[in-house]
C-alpha cells in the first residue's frame, strides 16, 4: 500500500515582489506551487526533466527550471515569473524586442525563453550571438524561432548601459 | 505600417502581448471547479493480451473517485477515427501499441490520479510485436488488425492497411541512358510540440463540451458525435490556441474517452499528457522508399518508379490520407512521361502515425531528390541544371489532369542557388546541396466566416481556424482592416468555439490564408453590400451611390463616420453581419479527391562542413525559398519557413524514435530524444519569398509554412555527400552514421591502395 504522505510545511517567499506563503509537501516542485497553488499559469509545464526550459523562472536572481526545484528550496527566496517581468502596464525591453523580431509564434516556450534571456542580460548586458546561444541553449522552441530570439536579445541589449 | 497595407511591413502578432506576458491561456492553464483529474494506465510493452484488470487498490487511494476499464465502457466498445472508426476508447482484449491505455483513473487531484494509476494491477501476456515494415510483411508475425474488423477487405489477412497505385505513362516503354535504383529510409519522428496535449470535457445539458488544443475543432466535433451516434449539436468544441500543433494536434485522441467519462461521472474531467505520453500518441509515419529513376543523356527524367512503404501504427487515424496524399506527389515537381507510384500503408504495433507538417511528402522527396543529384553527378551536369531541365513551366501540367504548375518554379530554384552562392569555391570538408519540394495543398474542403460590424463600427470576425503559432489572427485582422477600412485595433478575432463560429474544414495543409482568408474577404464584401443597401434605403439613394470600406462613409454630397452611418441604417440599434464561404469542390475519381487548391513549392540550398574525425555536420548556411504568391505578413511567412526548415533539420540530422524488442520507445522524452536547439541552427539562414501574385488566396497569396522541411533532408544529404564523400540513404544523418560511412570509405580506399600496391609489386616482379 501507499506510504502515509509526509506532513505539509509552510513556506514563505516573494513572487514577483509580492509576499506569499504556501503549504507544501516536501516533494512539491516550485512549478507545481506556482501553477497550481498560486495560479501563476504563465510558467509552462512540458518535459518535467529540466530539458525543455518551458518552466524557467528566476529564483534569487538565477534562472532555474522550476520543475527541478523543490518548493521548499524557495523558502525565504525571491521568485520572478513571466507575470512579473516588466513593470505594471509596461513591457520589459525583452518582451517588446521579442514581439518586434517575430520571435513569438505559438508562444508556449516564450515565458521560459524570456526569463532565460532576462537572466542572461543581467549577468552579461551585451552578449555576443554565441553567448546568447549558450544562454538560451536550455530552452526548446519547436516553432524554432531561434534566430528571432537572438535578434530580440541583441535588440534589448542595446538599451543596456 | 498603416493598417490595411500589405507587403512592405508586418504588424505585430495579434495575441503576441498575451504570449510575452504569460496571459495566454492554453488548455492546461484553464481552471475549473469540481474537476476530476485523469491518469491513463498502460503496460510496459506494445502488444499484449489483457487477462484481467484489478482497480481495487486504486480505488483505495485517498482522492481517487473512480477507475474505468474497458469492461465499464458501452459494449461493443465505441471506436473513433476521422476516416475509419477503428480506435477504441480503451484497448479491447489486447494492447496494440506501447502507451495504449487499458484503464483510466479519475481523482480529485492529479497526484492522486497518478498514484491510483500506478497501483492498477493488470494481468497480461506479452505477445510478439510487429515493429517494422519487415516484421509486418513477415507471414510468421501476428496480424495487427483482427481480420473480422476488416469485412470484405482482401488485405484483411495481411498487415497492409491499403495500397495505392498511381502514375501515368508506361515505365516499361521508357528509353533511358541509365537507371538509378536505391532504397531510402525515413525515420519515425514525433511532433514534440512544447505544449503537451491537454483535454477537458464537461457535461453540458444533454451533451458535452470539450476543451482541446485542437487544430480542427469541426473534425473533432464530427468524430465525437459519430462515436456516440449523437447529433453534432450535442458536442461543443472549444479549442484554445494550441501551443504548437504541426499536425499532431489535428486529429482526435482522448476527447471521445473524456466525453464518455464526463457524462459517466457527471463532472468535468481533465487529462494532460506528459511529454512522454505525447511521444506514445503522435508521430510521423516512418517510410522505406524504393526508387528507380531513369534518365536520358541530357538528364531528363525518362521514368520514375517509386514504391514506398509507410509504417503506420496500430490504428488508422489519418495515416491513410497522409500516405495517399503524400504519394500523389511522390514523383516530385518534375515533368516525367512515365511515372509509376505504389504506396502502402503498413500497420504495426506502434504509435498510430498522424499528420505531421509536410503530410507524407518529406518521406518521398528524400529519395527522389537524392536521385536527381546523383544523376547530375553521373552526367557531369550541375544539380541546379538537372532540376531546371525537368521543371514544368508556369501553367504546365506535371501530374496529368490536375492543377498545373502554378508559379515560377525556375525563379525559386535559381534564387536558392544565387543565395547560397552555388558556384563559389568550397573550403575543405565543405559541400553544398540543393533540393526542391512540392506538396499538395488542401483539396476538397470549405471554410466559412462571419464578420460582424457592431453598432460602434468595431468588428468581430468569427472563424474556425486555430491559431497555433502561424499567426492566422494577425493576417485575418489585416485582411478585414483593408477590406472594411477599420483600424486593426478595432477588430477582434473570435476562434475556437464550434457553438459560436461557423464551419471550417481544418487548420491544415497550409490552407487557412487561402481558404479562410478568402471566406473572410467574401464576408467583408457581403457586409459592405448590406451596409450599402441599408443606408441607401434609409437615405433614398441607390446602393451604388454609397461608398463604404475606406474609412468614412460617403454618399453624394455627404460624408459620415461609420458609427454615424450605422445609426442611420440601424435606427433601433443592431449590427451588420456578413457571411462568406470559400470552397474547393470535390472531383469525382480524382486520386486525392479534388484538384489541389495550389502547390506549396519550395527550394532549399545549404552549405555544410563535415568534421571527418567525428562525423558531425555544421550547417554553414541554409537558404529556404518559398513560392508564396503574395506575403500578407512577410515576417510571419519568413519565420514560419525558418521554423519549418529547422524542424526539418531534426529528421535530417538527429531525430529518430528508437524501439526496443518490446515495442517500447527507448529514447522516450526530452533527455534522450534530441530536437534542434538554438545551438543547432545554421550559422546563417536566409528565408526568401518569391512573390508573383499567382496564388488563389487573397491578393494572390498562397499557403506557406511547410515548405522549408519538404526536401531539406535531400539538400543536407547532397551537401554531406560532397563534403565527406559518403552516400547515406537512411535518415537521420547522425554523426555516428556519417563517421561510420567515412571509416568504411577509408577502409575501402586503403584496401584498393593496398591491392594496387600488390598489383604493382606483382607487375614489377
Amino acid at each position: 500500500m501507499i506510504a502515509t504522505p509526509a506532513q505539509p510545511v509552510t513556506i514563505r517567499f516573494t513572487v514577483n515582489g509580492e509576499p506569499c506563503s504556501a503549504k507544501v509537501l516536501p516533494h512539491y516542485s516550485l512549478l507545481d506551487i506556482l501553477r497550481n497553488h498560486l495560479g501563476l499559469t504563465g510558467t509552462k509545464e512540458c518535459c518535467l526533466q529540466g530539458e525543455c526550459g518551458a518552466c524557467t523562472v528566476l529564483l534569487n536572481g538565477r534562472a532555474v527550471d522550476s520543475c527541478l526545484v523543490f518548493a521548499v528550496e524557495a523558502d525565504e527566496g525571491e521568485v520572478l515569473t513571466i507575470e512579473g517581468l516588466g513593470s505594471k502596464g509596461k513591457l520589459d525591453a525583452l518582451q517588446t524586442a521579442f514581439l518586434e523580431s517575430g520571435a513569438v509564434q505559438c508562444g508556449f516556450c516564450i515565458p521560459g525563453m524570456l526569463l532565460a534571456a532576462k537572466y542572461l542580460l543581467t549577468t552579461n548586458p551585451h552578449p555576443t550571438k554565441a553567448e546568447i546561444q549558450d544562454g538560451l541553449a536550455g530552452n526548446l522552441c519547436r516553432c524554432a524561432g531561434y534566430y528571432r530570439f537572438i535578434e530580440g536579445v541583441l535588440a534589448a541589449a542595446e538599451a543596456n548601459p | 505600417m498603416k493598417d490595411g497595407e500589405f507587403g512592405s511591413n508586418s504588424p505585430i502578432r495579434v495575441g503576441g502581448v498575451e504570449r510575452v506576458t504569460g496571459a495566454q491561456r492554453y488548455v492546461a492553464d484553464l481552471r475549473f471547479e469540481n474537476l476530476l483529474h485523469l491518469k491513463l494506465v498502460h503496460l510496459n510493452c506494445a502488444h499484449a493480451r489483457i487477462k484481467s484488470i484489478d482497480v481495487n487498490d486504486a480505488l483505495k487511494v485517498e482522492g481517487v473517485h473512480g477507475a474505468v476499464t474497458t469492461a465499464d465502457l458501452p459494449q461493443p466498445v465505441p471506436r473513433f477515427g476521422p476516416a475509419v472508426m477503428d480506435w477504441p476508447l480503451l484497448a479491447v482484449n489486447e494492447t496494440k501499441f506501447f502507451g495504449e491505455p487499458v484503464a483510466v483513473v479519475a481523482a480529485e487531484t492529479a497526484g492522486a490520479a497518478e498514484i491510483g494509476a500506478s497501483v492498477v494491477k493488470v494481468d497480461y501476456e506479452e505477445l510478439p510485436a510487429v515493429l517494422s515494415i519487415d516484421d509486418a510483411l513477415n507471414p510468421e508475425m501476428p496480424l495487427v488488425r483482427e481480420p473480422e474488423l476488416r469485412p470484405g477487405d482482401k488485405l484483411a489477412n495481411t498487415n497492409i492497411f491499403k495500397e495505392w497505385n498511381l502514375g501515368h505513362g508506361n515505365i516499361e516503354e521508357a528509353h533511358s541512358a541509365f537507371v538509378l535504383e536505391h532504397t531510402y529510409c525515413f525515420p519515425m519522428v514525433t511532433h514534440f510540440a512544447i505544449e503537451p496535449h491537454a483535454f477537458i470535457a464537461a457535461p453540458d445539458d444533454d451533451g458535452v463540451t470539450i476543451w482541446s488544443a485542437n487544430q480542427h475543432p469541426f473534425v473533432l466535433q464530427k468524430v465525437v458525435a459519430a462515436t456516440f451516434k449523437w447529433p453534432l449539436s450535442r458536442v461543443r468544441i472549444i479549442a484554445p490556441d494550441p501551443g504548437g500543433g504541426f499536425g499532431g494536434k489535428g486529429w482526435p485522441l482522448y476527447e471521445p474517452l473524456l466525453a464518455f467519462l464526463a457524462l459517466k461521472f457527471k463532472r468535468a474531467v481533465r487529462l494532460v499528457l506528459t511529454l512522454e505520453e505525447t511521444f506514445q500518441n503522435v508521430r510521423r509515419a516512418s517510410a522505406r522508399a524504393h526508387v528507380r529513376s531513369g534518365f536520358d543523356t541530357e538528364g531528363h527524367l525518362t521514368f520514375q518508379d517509386v514504391s514506398t512503404d509507410y509504417l503506420i501504427g496500430a490504428y488508422a487515424a489519418v495515416a491513410p490520407r497522409v500516405v495517399s496524399k503524400g504519394s500523389y506527389v511522390a514523383g516530385g515537381p518534375y515533368l516525367c512521361p512515365n511515372v509509376k507510384i505504389r504506396a502502402r500503408a503498413i500497420m504495426s504495433h506502434t504509435t498510430p502515425s498522424t499528420a505531421f507538417r509536410g503530410f507524407g511528402t518529406p518521406q518521398g522527396s528524400w529519395g527522389v531528390e537524392s536521385q536527381l543529384t546523383e544523376a547530375a553527378a553521373r552526367l557531369g551536369i550541375d544539380p541546379v541544371e538537372i532540376r531546371r531541365r525537368n521543371l514544368p513551366k508556369y501553367r504546365e501540367e506535371f501530374i496529368p489532369n490536375t492543377t498545373p504548375c502554378d508559379g515560377n518554379w525556375f525563379q525559386v530554384l535559381e534564387t536558392a542557388a544565387d543565395h547560397i552562392g552555388w558556384h563559389a569555391p568550397l573550403a575543405k570538408h565543405c559541400g553544398r546541396g540543393i533540393a526542391l519540394g512540392v506538396k499538395s495543398s488542401s483539396t476538397a474542403a470549405s471554410s466559412q466566416a462571419m464578420v460582424r460590424m457592431l453598432f460602434d463600427g468595431s468588428v468581430l470576425i468569427l472563424t474556425g481556424t486555430s491559431d497555433m503559432g502561424q499567426g492566422a489572427r494577425t493576417v485575418y485582422t489585416q485582411l478585414a482592416s483593408r477590406e472594411l477600412g477599420v483600424p486593426n485595433d478595432r477588430i477582434r478575432i473570435v476562434m475556437g468555439d464550434t457553438n459560436v463560429v461557423p464551419f471550417d474544414n481544418s487548420t491544415s495543409a497550409s490552407r487557412s490564408t487561402v481558404f479562410m482568408g478568402n471566406a473572410i474577404l467574401s464576408a467583408c464584401r457581403d457586409l459592405k453590400s448590406k451596409f450599402q443597401r441599408l443606408l441607401a434605403k434609409e437615405l433614398d439613394v441607390t446602393a451604388d451611390e454609397v461608398s463604404v470600406g475606406s474609412g468614412d462613409v460617403k454618399i453624394p454630397g455627404r460624408t459620415m463616420s461609420v458609427p454615424e452611418a450605422l445609426k442611420v441604417c440601424l435606427p433601433t440599434r443592431g449590427e451588420i453581419i456578413g457571411l462568406g464561404t470559400y470552397s474547393n469542390p470535390p472531383v469525382q475519381g480524382h486520386p486525392i479527391g479534388a484538384h489541389p487548391s495550389f502547390w506549396e513549392f519550395n527550394a532549399v540550398a545549404t552549405e555544410v562542413e563535415v568534421d571527418p574525425e567525428t562525423g558531425t555536420v555544421q550547417l554553414i548556411k541554409l537558404v529556404v525559398v518559398s513560392d508564396v504568391g503574395e506575403a500578407l505578413n512577410p515576417r510571419q511567412v519568413e519565420v514560419q519557413d525558418e521554423g519549418s526548415a529547422i524542424m526539418g533539420l531534426g529528421h535530417s540530422l538527429m531525430e529518430h524514435m528508437v524501439l526496443d524488442g518490446h515495442g517500447r520507445i527507448v529514447n522516450l522524452g526530452a533527455l534522450d530524444y534530441r530536437i534542434p536547439t538554438i545551438k543547432d541552427i545554421p550559422l546563417t539562414l536566409e528565408s526568401v519569398l518569391i512573390e508573383n501574385g499567382d496564388g488563389p488566396g487573397p491578393y494572390g497569396s498562397k499557403g506557406v509554412g511547410e515548405g522549408g522541411l519538404l526536401s531539406i533532408a535531400a539538400a543536407v544529404g547532397a551537401a554531406v555527400n560532397q563534403a565527406a564523400g559518403v552516400s547515406i540513404r537512411d535518415l537521420p544523418l547522425t554523426a555516428e552514421r556519417i563517421w561510420s560511412a567515412i571509416q568504411e570509405r577509408r577502409q575501402k580506399e586503403n584496401q584498393n591502395e593496398h591491392a594496387g600496391q600488390l598489383e604493382q609489386l606483382a607487375n614489377a616482379e
